[in-house]
Formats: C-alpha cells, structure tokens, sequence
C-alpha cells in the first residue's frame, strides 16, 4: 500500500474485514506523523454513517498509542450544528464523511478554503457507492474537489466484485490510471443449507418455521449475524426469535428505520462481545468490524451472489479460517434459489450489471449545487464534470440541456418562477436567480429516495424515539393498532406534528410493520443456474419436501426449461389465469405483467390484473388467452412499451425520484417536510402534464432511461426474447399449478383498469336493475 | 354526430316534469329549454393552492375543465349555461387565471345566456361575463349550490361518487344523485376529490328509491348504493 502511495488512484480490493480500511489510511498517517500538516489532509468517505464513527473509534486507538499530533472527526447528519460550523472554520486533519455530507460541504462558498490543503481521498465500500446514484454524486464532488486541489490523490477499497478494471475507471479522474490491488481471498467459505424438520410455506418471507433451528445454530457459535432482505421481514422475524427464546440469549436488532440511539447501542454491545445474534438488514452489508462473528445466517432466498458472498465475508472472526454460513429459504421457491446460490458461491461465480452513464439528474442536482457555492463558467464546469468517471462520456448537447433545465424549468415549466433558479450575468457566468434558493437546493442535497417515514416516539412529554415507519403504514394505522418496532409491540395512540405516538401492549400478535426494505431481483446467472436446476438429472441436493413439489409440477404441467418459455393457462375463482415463466427477474416480470396486459387489453380480453416475482407473472382477466405466442411479439412489445411508458404508477415513481433529485419536487420545504401524499400528488400531476405538453422534456428523458434499466428492465425482457425465440409451450389446464399456486398468496397485485371494468360495471348495473324490477321498466 | 353520439352514451330521465339527460361527461342538459347545466368547475385550484404555498400543480386543469365544458356546449347547442357554484376555487380568483383562460371563458359565453349562481368557495360577484345569482328559478326547477329543503332543486356542491363491486373488484365513479325532491350533480372541473354517496350526509339525504346515474364512458342509472 506504501509502495503505490504516490499513485493517482488506487483500487485496493480485498474480503470483507481484511483490514483494508486502515491499510487505506496508512499514506495519510505516515504523512501526518510528522506533524507539520495545518487543516485538512484525507477526506474519507463511506456509505454509512456507523462506519465513519466505527473508523474514527478505530484511528483513535494508533493514533493516542503512538502519540501523532493528528485530529481526527466525523461529519454526518447525525454530527451537531455546533460542530459543523466549527468543522468549516477549522477543519480536522482527518475528517470522515458521507456522499450527502460532502456534497453539501462543497455547496459552501468557503468550500475552496476549506478543501485548499486537502491531499488523499479514501473512498471505503466503493463497490457498494457504485452500484447507486450516490456514488455517481460522490464522483462529481470528487471532481469538485480536484478542482479546488489538483494534486489530490484517490484510493478506493472494495470487496470482491466481478469486474475490477470497471470500477477502477469509475474512481479515478478521467482520463488518469488507476492501479488495482488485489488481496489474497482467503480459504474457502464453509456454507450450507440450515437443515429445519419442517418444510417452508409456500409463499411469504417471515420464515419462522425455521426459528428453532436458528436458535440452535446460535447457541453453537459466539456470535451470529442474522441476516435479512427488507426491514419488515427483520422486525418479524426478531419477534418470533425473541418469544421461542426460552433461555433469553442476548439477541438485538439492527435496520435503518430503527433510531440511531437504539442502533448505536446495539452497536456498543455487540463491539464489547455483549450479543450472541443480531438480527440485521443491509444496514450491516457493509463495513463496521464486529469482532467475534463467527456464523452467517441468510434468512430469503439471496437474490444475487455477489453480496450473498460479502455477507458470508462478515463472518470472519480469524482471518485465514473459513466463514461460516448459513441460508435459510423463506418458502418453496426459496429452497430452489438457496440451493443454485451454493453452486454459484462454490463456482466463484459473481453477478453484476454493467454500470451504465451517470445519471442526468444527478447532474442537475451538482449544477445546482456547484450554484450555491458562487457563479460559475459553464465551459469550466463542463470540464469538470468530464473528470468524473462516470460523466467522463458526456457530451456538451446533453450537459446544455441539464443547464437549461436548472435555468428554467424546461419548455412546458417556463412560465413558473419557482422552477426558474439560475440566470447568466453579464459576464457569461451563471449564478442562482434567488440566493435565498441556495438553502433549498442544500435541504434536498442527495440521491437516497427513501419512502417518506414518520418519526415513531413513546407517548408522553420527552418519550423517547424509538425508530421511523413509513407514511403510507402510519396513514393505515387507526388508534388502537398494534405494530411491531425495534422487536416490541406498541399501540398506536395518535398522530402528532407527523410523529406517530404509541404505549406498550402487551398483545402477543401484533398487526405487521410493512415499512419496506430494498426489494432487490433475483440476477440473470442466478435465474439461469435455478432452471439448469431444474433440469438437472439429479435432485439429490434438494430437500425431500420441495423435489415432490417439483415432481408434481412435471406429472400436472411441467417445468420450465433453460431456453424454452412454459406458459400456463387455466381458469380459477371466476377469473381466466395466465402464468408466465420468464424468469427475468422481478422488475422485468413486473414490466413484462404491464406489457401483456396491455396486449391483452388491445386484444378485447378484458384483463383485471397481474402480479409478478422474480420468475413468474400471472395474470388475470375475464377471457381464457387461446394462443399465448401471439402476445410474444417483440416488437409489438417494445411498441407497446412506448405507449405504455405514458402513463403508469412505475413510471410515475420513476419520475418522482428522478425530478426530487433534479431538484423539481422539493422533499423538504424551510424545516417543515412535505407530506409523502403530497409529494406524490403533485409529482404525479406534474408528470401527466409534462407528457401531455412537453413529452420530451429533460425529466421525461430521464425518467425513461432510468426505468428502462431499473424498474422497467426492459434489457432483461429482450435478452429472455433472445434467449426462448420462438419456443414458446402452452400448457392448458382446468386447474391452477404446484408451481403457480404460490403466485395467488404473493402480496403487490396490480389492477389494471380498462375494458374489464366497463364489461364488470355492465354486469354489475345489470343485475342491479334486475334485482331492483327495474330492468323492464328500463 | 358528435350529437348524435352523445344522446345515445346519455341517460334520459323525468325530474319534476322536465325531461332531462344526464351526459357522461358530468353535466346535465335540459333539451327544452336548450339549458346546459355543470356543477363545481374549481376553476383556479391550481393557481390557489400555490399562493397558499401548498403542493406545486401545473395549472392545466382549467385547461382540461374548459375544454370538456367546450365539448358539451356545441354537442349540445346550449343556449344557455349555468354554472351552478364553486365554479371559481376561491373568491376573485378569476383574477388570477390566464389571459387565454379568460378569454376562452367569454368566448364560451358569446351569444349564450350564462348565469353563474354562488358557491361556498366562490360568493362574491365574478369579474367576468354572465349573470351573478345566489339561486335560480326556471319553470319548476331551482337550480342552487347547496340542496335546501325545497323540491325540484337541482344542486351540486358535494361531488358525489358511486363505489361498486364486481367480482372482486372494486369501481367508483363521480355521479348523479336523484330522488323525488332533488337532483344533485357531479362535480364537473379536473383535480376534484369526492364523497360516496353511501356515506352521510349523501345516505340521509337522499331518500327512498334513490337513483345513481354514473359518469364515465357512458352514463348509466343504478339504485343508489347505500
């Protein structure tokens, strides 16, 4: 690390907990031991606010040991007002931030003071910042950054991912190097499938059948890391955990909604050896070094291997023995994916998308923020932004359109005041139109599109925070509802000044938390490995329960086969049902629900609705679909896609989060937070009219190419295209499948209103009238 | 034929000897006395809700309310139009519409007797074309915002909405509400939220054998659910 200290950039690529982090400050450390260093010196930046206090805890320890002369401090939006004033006038030499917290120090007119000295750049858990938007920002304040000192050196620390040369280009200063260095990785993870007497349910993610058998796996390691896929299933999880566990084993919880005083004191005890189990969310993917955990449990179906891979990488208690881990399948389907994971981990076979261009509003986002900090050139921030690596394709046509959005608002929007922030002086240089706008566009620095979540608190004078719900599950609270919080029940009283308020209750079943987690989908390798499974000749590594399953799906219908596309067809409860196997993950079988259903529609079959998991979708609608392959046209498809793209809840979601970034919805309005009902009202009557009079408008372009790879992922619809073709095998039945049988129970249906509802709301007048005499008399 | 088109997507009925339809789109035409009637425009909603410093709405929604009332006035061939209150969102919010808004407004008005009769949210005078009433009285019908005691009044003012299941499947439309006393109408501008009719004060008023003739592709009476 020593030797390539003087590099440009840096990649250091090593397993989680090998050390890297303090490896990554070595340089720094030995530059400042001598002392003469005045003002800032390294910027270090993570994901996570726990992780920059987890390394200034960390530094603390060599630092006083051998006695350097070198402050150290975090800056987050946890840090105090106090503290941050005095950050700016005289900032540490050292000091630990956030993507959000950087691009808000850069968005300050003494910005250029504050960064003068600055030398190294660490970037920790890049390979995390990479795969979202906060990392495309965190690039462009770097680039902020190198403008104010051109010298500053970059390193990034990674975990294992499956391209590092793309990641290297990502973080260095384009067109500079960047150097890679890889770690050595270590033995051979020891994982398996938890083996539970019981089968798991057919649908839903709770996975309490196997409480007993996790309880017993934690009672045989020191220390467990129980991991979870959302937030929700978590807090249900830890209840259930918590009423079998009859020998009250020490057992927290960890997630992002939870308060940070809860999540720090869990953090506390469990660095002092306190815990046996945490129950956690990605809220622990990254970073923090716990010590003693030696065991994983994986509680759902991984859906991607490469952070199933980083997540066994937490147990590792002693660098060169192997990690220890365990997956437990949530429901049937589950035991299929659990099992292809193992084989993929065993295989080294790492999944990813390639990154695409930095997203336009992100770009618009730093324009506004660059506004903030002084007038600026447009041709010397263009330059800038071409330093970035993900910006480093692009071009002055579409840099111009993100400028005169900022400007004006864009065509349709010109008219508004509010949507007109920046003017050109004079002298060719571009400045805010209001200043009083800067404290705006600071208040909704970020790219997080968190649902908006209300702060929850024990009832009384001063009652104590105990964590964050979101809106739309306050809004379905009526008083006397319980739910269940940081692993308690708690009793909804009322809703004041958008804080939920609640007493303890002692019921033992509570009405369920659905505060969402990240709903992830399932990769194409781990899809493809699930029907070669299917396939294979031999079942032996599967559980008895689920082969049966299996078998009966082959004896009924049959199984989906790697290159071929099965479709059932079969009437139920008074509907026509059609199930798609497209295996293209969630988002795309979602895209591929709305596409066919449209088809369908367009074709008079009056479809109701649809809804989708990672391998399937079923629909259902008033007529029988008689030949399936007629709807796989896929140039209908993509033709119907343009016209779908118009107006649906996907794209509106879409929108939202891209014109919040933009900066064309506000999140927060001068300390008094818009209501998420409010924000959707009128992002969403913002969009509808965008497309009625400017459908080419900057935010519909960008709201098309992110939900085209995100929400939409239409790529992976084409590639299921390419990959089935024509070989497309109906298969009609008179009842529903063992395969499809899940897909009834599954949550996140989606109605579709069109001609259904006019054939429904005919028969429904019609017997009406009948019933009331009136028909004749008509 | 767009006239054509509408009389046969429009629902016929006696109100008080006066032989009305119901067209889909929310208003109401009474063809002997070539009277068009609409109810609750909220013209300037947008405009209001962002002097208050509320959710930022594009102000096309007078647009779209001013092109379907243009729609039904030469489908129609009215003569005569009245707005029967909360035709503006806000008192003297007319003010702040757009120019070409304003104007469209008097072109709709040119050679048609126009009567704006006084809402809640509108109970000032209009600083535009047309006649400024608190009610009106034309042959056995009158036509006032909010339903009084009196028989033979055609009303507005609660937006009504009917809910319907079929097969599961849940379907709420805005509609009329009619009785042997009174006729309340939909409400007729974009962006305007609703009550259902089988919740109060819409269930008590409306007495027995009670219609709802719902909007939409095209309009169609039910009994109104309770």
């Amino acid at each position: 690390m020593l030797d390539q200290a003087g590099e440009p950039s840096l990649l250091l690529i090593a397993p989680t907990g090998g050390g890297k982090t303090l490896a990554g400050f070595l340089p720094s450390l030995c530059e400042l031991s001598e002392g003469e260093t005045e003002g800032l010196h390294t910027l270090y930046v993570s994901p996570l606010k726990a992780l920059a206090a987890d390394i200034r805890r960390n530094l603390r320890i060599p630092i006083e040991e051998a006695g350097l002369p070198i402050r150290v401090e975090d800056r987050t939006g946890d840090t105090s007002y106090t503290q941050k004033r005095r950050q700016r006038a005289d900032p540490p030499h050292i000091l630990l931030t956030t993507p959000e917290s950087l691009a808000l120090l850069t968005s300050y007119e003494d910005a250029p003071r504050m960064f003068a000295g600055l030398k190294r750049v660490v970037v920790d858990e890049i390979h995390a910042l990479a795969e979202s938007k906060r990392g495309d920002q965190l690039m462009l304040a770097l680039a902020r950054l190198h403008h104010f000192c051109p010298d500053l050196r970059r390193v990034g620390l990674s975990a294992t991912v499956e391209d590092p040369p793309a990641l290297a280009s990502f973080l260095a200063r384009h067109p500079n190097p960047c150097a890679i260095i890889e770690a050595d990785p270590g033995p051979e993870p020891d994982i398996s499938m938890l083996e539970v007497e019981e089968a798991p349910p057919w649908s839903g993610g709770g996975a309490a059948y196997a409480i007993p058998a996790v309880l017993d796996a934690v009672r045989q390691h020191r220390t467990t890391l129980i991991f979870h896929n959302t937030r929700a299933q978590a807090e249900i999880f830890f209840h259930n955990l918590w009423l079998a566990n009859e020998e009250a084993l020490p057992i927290g919880i960890h997630h992002g909604s939870l308060d940070r005083a809860q999540r720090e004191k869990v953090e506390a005890a469990m660095v002092a050896g306190q815990l046996r189990a945490i129950v956690c969310t990605g809220s622990l993917d990254l970073g923090i070094d716990w010590g003693d955990v030696d065991l994983v449990i994986q509680i759902g179906a991984p859906k991607n291997v490469k952070r199933l891979v980083q997540r066994i990488g937490r147990a590792n208690h002693r660098y060169n023995a192997p990690s220890k881990a365990l997956l437990v399948p949530a429901n049937r389907f589950e035991v299929v994916e659990c099992i292809a994971a193992l084989e993929a981990v065993k295989a080294h076979d790492l999944d990813g998308e390639p990154r695409g261009p930095g997203p336009l509003d992100v770009l618009c986002q730093h324009i506004l923020i660059t506004a903030c900090s002084g007038p600026f050139d447009a041709d010397a921030l263009f330059e800038e932004m071409h330093g970035a690596g993900p910006f480093s394709a692009l071009t002055r046509k579409r840099f111009d359109a993100c400028l005169d959005f900022c400007a004006t608002g864009g065509y349709a929007l010109k008219a508004y005041d509010q949507w007109k922030r920046l003017i050109q002086r004079p002298d060719g240089l571009w400045q805010l139109r209001d200043p009083r706008s800067a404290q705006r566009i600071r208040q909704n620095i970020g790219t997080i599109q968190d649902t908006d979540t209300l702060k929850v608190r024990w009832r009384g004078r001063g009652g104590a925070a105990l964590g964050e719900v979101e809106e739309g599950f306050a809004a379905s609270l009526t008083p006397g509802d319980t739910f269940l919080i940081g692993g308690q029940i708690v009793r909804y009283d009322r809703l004041r000044e958008m804080i939920v308020e609640v007493t303890r209750d002692a019921a033992k079943k509570p009405k369920i938390a659905t505060f969402n987690g990240t709903k992830f989908a399932t990769s194409t390798q781990l899809s493809g490995r699930i029907l070669r499974l299917f396939h294979a000749s031999d079942w032996s590594s599967l559980p008895g329960h689920t082969a049966d399953w299996l078998r009966l799906q082959q004896h009924y219908s049959q199984l989906p086969q790697p290159g071929r596309l099965l479709i059932e067809t079969f009437p139920h409860d008074g509907r026509e049902n059609m199930v798609v196997y497209g295996f293209a993950g969630r988002n795309a079988q979602q895209t591929l629900g709305l596409l066919l259903s449209k088809r369908m529609e367009e074709m008079g079959l009056a479809p109701m609705g649809f809804v989708s998991t990672d391998y399937a979708t079923l629909l259902w609608g008033l007529d029988a679909v008689g030949e399936p392959s007629t709807l796989f046209d896929l140039e209908a498809l993509e033709v119907g896609l343009d016209g779908w793209l118009a107006g649906n809840a996907v794209m509106k979601r879409t929108f939202r989060a891209s014109a919040t970034i933009a900066g064309l919805i506000e999140r927060r309005l001068g300390g008094t937070k818009k209501t998420g009902r409010q924000a959707t009202m009128s992002s969403d009557i913002l969009y509808d009219t965008l497309l009625k009079y400017d459908p080419d408008h900057l935010m519909m372009q960008v709201t098309r190419l992110e939900a085209m790879k995100g929400l939409v992922d239409f790529s992976r619809i084409r590639d299921m295209h390419a990959r089935v073709g024509n070989r497309i095998d109906h298969v009609r039945l008179s009842r529903l499948s063992p395969l499809s049988a899940p897909l009834f129970l599954e949550p996140g249906r989606v109605p579709v209103n069109g001609g259904a509802e006019e054939r429904l709301l005919d028969e429904e007048v019609t017997r009406l009238l009948r019933e009331s005499g009136l028909a004749e008399v008509g | 034929m767009e006239q054509v088109m509408n009389t046969r997507l429009s629902h016929s009925f006696d109100f008080h000897g006066a032989a009305l339809e119901a067209l889909p789109s929310g208003s109401l035409f009474w063809p002997d006395a070539r009277l068009l009637v609409v109810s609750d425009l909220h013209l300037g909603k947008s405009a209001r809700l962002s002097a208050v410093g509320g959710a930022q709405l594009p102000p096309y929604e007078t647009r779209e309310t001013l092109m379907k009332l243009e729609r039904d006035i030469e489908a129609t061939a009215a003569q005569r139009v009245i707005c029967l209150g909360d035709s503006f969102d806000a008192p003297e919010i007319e003010a702040a519409l757009r120019e070409d808004e304003r104007l469209w407004i008097t072109r709709l008005q040119a050679g048609r007797d126009w009567t704006w009769i006084e809402g809640n949210h509108d109970p000032g005078p209009v600083s535009l074309g047309g006649a400024h009433r608190d009610a009106l009285v034309i042959g056995p019908l009158t036509f006032r915002h909010i339903a009084s005691e009196a028989t033979g009044e055609v009303s507005g003012h609660y937006h009504p909405k009917a809910r319907l299941s079929a097969r599961g499947k849940s379907l709420s439309r805005p509609c009329f509400l009619v009785d042997q006393k009174r006729l309340i109408l939909p409400a007729f501008g974009a962006y305007t939220g609703g009550l259902f009719c089988c919740r109060a004060p819409l269930s008590e008023m409306m007495g027995y054998g009670a219609m709802a003739i719902l909007t939409g592709a095209r309009a169609v009476a039910i009994p109104m659910p309770r």
